[in-house]
């Protein structure tokens, strides 16, 4: 049960114009939806608030009943937990390879190693780079990094998948492969929130599309 | 529990870890910690030493009560059976004013002084043999005898036992303060340490507390890289202490055996050297704490 409910929102960043303003948006348990706009629509800005990484200037956002506006500094890294992210900037981490890095948020959790050794190989393979799971990012590709980042978002098999732009550095096959492995996510009661330019995407997957436009809801 | 056991068991991992990633920085730190906590213990077990030499050597305390000049001879007699039935006495002996005289005149240097006075200037005197007792209890005595009648006065000889005790004191402040000079020095090493660590760490910082890592989950191997740092140097301290015992016992050695008595220096008792590990693991713990406090919080969200 998780469920995403954002009142009037308005997000001004320090020293910026408005990034969003008075958004109203329900995300219920297991919807997919794309977030869609033009470059600096707002949509980063939308998924951060999401996932606690930034605080509304107003409005609130609830998250599982839990308003992040106000949720203590502690309580935080336990909300986010809920969440798979996938960073439009990857946030990969480049001191240790494809592995380790799906690894982490297992170590977080505390997960047993055998276990977790073996959900992060999984993760790996439904991203294809099993074969791959000793490089460093630095090896990979874009649409490589892309995938691992997709792999590390999906290993503790969050309720809640918040990913940015997640095919924009991939090729049209690949592209399609990711929108259904997404999809499938979606389809086993998993919700997801995509970001994303990629206009094919959504016309074959079918979800809802929420429009933004300098920052505002385009009904 | 399980999940706490294994969190602490992979942030001293990823502790070790980080210890091996940059050996040289780490080896030339742990040496300069080491070298600074091997002055304080090295000062602190020669004044233990000290301390022992001078418990076993001291000879039990002598009090003078020297008469006063015109006392007689019943006068003596007197004081004489008031010391026998005084209880808590070791012992006493009474040095006439003419043996006096003798020792001062065969003290070489003093001899002239003593053929130049004319008369005898020297009292009677008692010595007496004190039972145990500390310092504060010496005092008593001697003002006790002092009050006494015929009695000029009262001196306790122990003086110099007193004053190496004192010296002693001195000693244990000066080492008090050299270890709280160079603890904060400890601290102040493991804070920039673990500065420069969370600075080259800063991407697996941020990108832990995006997925959901608690601020303890991420200060844990910092706090653990502290304490190991802090041990380390805590065993090197210890190690630099027993090498340089070994040299000077080698040079005693020498010393005793012309003089045949044995003089050794020994190390800290193991409860002790345990007690300066643990006292170094804290404060490269309390460094690290510091340091993460000062460091950590630019991550949370605005
Ligand atoms: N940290 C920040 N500080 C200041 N301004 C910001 C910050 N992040 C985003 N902005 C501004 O907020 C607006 C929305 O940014 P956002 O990243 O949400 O856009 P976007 O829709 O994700 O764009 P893109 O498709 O290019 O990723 C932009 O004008 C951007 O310049
Ligand atoms: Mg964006």
């Amino acid at each position: 049960m998780t469920q995403i409910v954002l009142s009037s929102v308005s997000k001004r960043y320090p020293g910026g114009h408005d990034a969003l303003a008075n958004i109203t948006l329900t995300v219920e348990t297991g919807e997919l939806v794309f977030i869609t706009g033009h470059s600096g629509a707002g949509k980063s800005t939308l998924l951060k608030l999401m996932a606690a990484i930034e605080r509304p200037t107003s409005g609130s956002v609830i998250v599982n009943g839990q308003n992040i506006g106000t949720l203590r500094a502690r309580g935080i890294p336990f909300l986010r937990r809920n969440f798979g992210l996938v960073f439009q900037d990857h946030k990969l981490l480049f001191d240790r390879n494809a592995f380790e890095n799906v690894m982490l948020p297992l170590d977080i959790t505390g997960y047993d190693r055998r276990e977790s050794a073996r959900r992060a190989r999984a993760a790996l393979d439904k991203v294809g780079l099993l074969h791959k799971e000793k490089a460093r990012p630095i090896a990979l590709s874009g649409g490589e990094q892309q995938r691992l980042c997709i792999a590390r978002a999906i290993v503790h098999r969050p309720a809640v998948l918040l990913a940015d732009e997640p095919t924009g550095n991939l090729d049209a096959e690949y592209a399609t492969e990711i929108g259904t492995l997404f999809s499938d996510f979606n389809q086993v009661g998993v919700t997801v929130v995509l970001a994303t330019h990629d206009a094919q995407l959504a016309a074959r997957l079918d979800p809802r599309i929420v429009n933004i436009r300098g920052g505002r809801l385009v009904a | 529990m399980r999940a706490w056991a294994s969190a602490h068991r992979r942030a001293c991992v990823s502790a070790f870890a980080r210890l091996t990633a940059t050996p040289l920085a780490n080896l030339l730190n742990i040496t300069v910690i080491g070298i600074a906590l091997a002055l304080p213990l090295g000062f602190y077990v020669v004044l233990a030493n000290l301390q022992g030499l001078a418990r076993d050597f001291s000879p039990q305390p002598e009090i003078s009560i020297f008469l006063v000049a015109e006392a007689t001879a019943a006068d003596v007699r007197v004081l004489e059976l008031r010391l026998k039935s005084r209880a808590g006495l070791a012992g006493f002996r009474f040095v006439p004013r003419a043996q006096a005289l003798e020792q001062l005149k065969s003290r070489s240097g003093l001899a002239d002084v003593a053929a130049g006075l004319s008369g005898n200037p020297l009292p009677d005197a008692f010595v007496v043999t004190a039972g145990a007792g500390d310092a504060a209890a010496l005092e008593t005595l001697r003002a006790e005898f002092a009050a006494w009648p015929k009695v000029a006065e009262a001196h306790v000889d122990s003086d110099w036992a007193r004053r190496l005790d004192r010296l002693l004191a001195v000693g244990r402040y000066a080492v008090l303060m050299l270890a709280a000079a160079l603890a904060l020095a400890l601290v102040a090493i493991t804070f920039n340490t673990i500065r420069l660590q969370i600075l080259t760490q800063r991407d697996e910082i941020e990108v832990a507390k995006l997925i959901g890592a608690t601020d303890g989950w991420i200060q844990r191997p910092f706090l653990y890289f502290g304490g190991l740092i802090g041990i380390a140097g805590g065993i090197t301290a210890w190690l630099l202490t027993a090498l340089a015992l070994l040299v000077f016992n080698n040079q005693l050695g020498t010393l005793a055996g012309l003089y045949g008595v044995p003089l050794k220096l020994t190390h800290l008792f193991w409860a002790d050297s345990l007690f300066a590990l643990l006292f170094a693991a804290g404060l490269g713990w309390f460094g690290a704490w510091l340091s993460v406090r000062r460091h950590l919080s630019a991550h949370n969200p605005s």
